[in-house]
């Protein structure tokens, strides 16, 4: 029977970094492996400027300037070697609390701007959220492990932060 | 690294025959694609931007920009028509790997003209099991 090609291949998410990583891990007789774990919070917003006019505030960002709401979906991808002994590379209800405590303690059910203090200087726009979310989760990780942070605002428009690739090994 | 994405749709027909092909030929190669009465999808299309995010702002690009670009370019061009028809299509079978490349070809230049952001990629899907992608790997 012939063997499938992983899934991950499959999805076409990363066939290409894929297939460049896996050449390399294989040279080496590791495999360097993605996982994803993914979590849904909603959270109401509105884009305002208060250095802006309202006239401009208004040509700029439109009915955004009302406050609204979003079911966002976060995509957090690691990466690494699994461990020889569990065959992880991470253990996901590691992963699970820790985006409970950083994402949806923080962010659900409450407004990105009256409610938290990361946008009093800049809108609440997909991509300045899906940064500052890859910063704060960067910063509880292990380095190197955060690999992606995909941010869904809708089910029509997400925003993904890359890592910087990591660095093949000497 | 930052990509923004954003998905719209169109349906469309489509016949896939290479003119310069017999029919027989054609029938083998595309099978039912090659129906001459034509057969259709609901495509979904998924444009992604890279750049700098504006300061002010805070996007690559407004969405209510790309959102027109595409209507214009692509939207109000391909929704609801037979795709063989279209001028971009008369080198090319109408294929979902056609349609990829031909869109990118449409979207890049005036993506680039309206600022700092670029187009990565085009991704096509055809049906909820066939992807097709153009452009840099994401």
């Amino acid at each position: 029977m012939p063997s499938l090609p992983s899934p991950e291949l499959v999805d076409g998410a990363f066939p290409a970094a894929s297939l460049k990583r896996r050449s390399l891990s294989f040279s080496r007789g590791c495999a360097l492996v993605r996982l994803t774990r993914a979590v849904e919070f909603s959270s109401s917003l509105r884009y305002w400027r208060p250095e802006l006019s309202a006239e401009e505030n208004l040509r700029l960002f439109g009915p955004c300037t009302r406050p609204h709401g979003h079911n966002y979906r976060l995509e957090v991808t690691l990466r690494g070697e699994p461990d020889p002994v569990t065959g992880m590379v991470v253990d996901l209800k590691d992963v699970k609390d820790l985006l409970e405590r950083e994402v949806v303690e923080r962010f659900d059910h409450r407004d990105l701007v009256a409610d938290t203090p990361y946008f009093e200087k800049q809108v609440p726009t997909p991509e300045n959220f899906a940064r500052l979310l890859h910063r704060l989760l960067a910063a509880v990780l292990p380095s190197g492990l955060l690999d992606r942070t995909r941010l869904y605002q809708d089910p029509d428009h997400w925003v993904d932060v890359l890592s910087a690739e990591p660095e093949p090994p000497a | 690294m930052i990509r923004s994405t954003r998905r719209y749709r169109f349906a469309a027909a489509h016949v896939l025959a290479s003119p310069s092909l017999p029919e027989a030929e054609n029938r083998r190669v595309y099978g039912k694609c090659a129906n001459p009465n034509g057969h259709g999808h609901d495509y979904g299309l998924e444009i992604t931007l890279g750049g700098s995010v504006d300061p002010v702002a805070g996007w690559i690009l407004p969405p209510a920009v790309l959102d027109a670009l595409v209507q214009e370019r692509i939207l109000d061009r391909f929704d609801h028509r037979l795709l063989n028809e279209d001028p971009l299509f008369a080198e090319r079978v109408p294929t979902a790997e056609s349609i990829a490349v031909v869109v990118h070809g449409e979207l890049a230049a005036p993506v680039a003209a309206l600022g700092p952001a670029h187009l990565v990629r085009v991704r096509v899907v055809e049906t909820p099991r066939n992807t097709f992608d153009y452009g840099e790997a994401i």
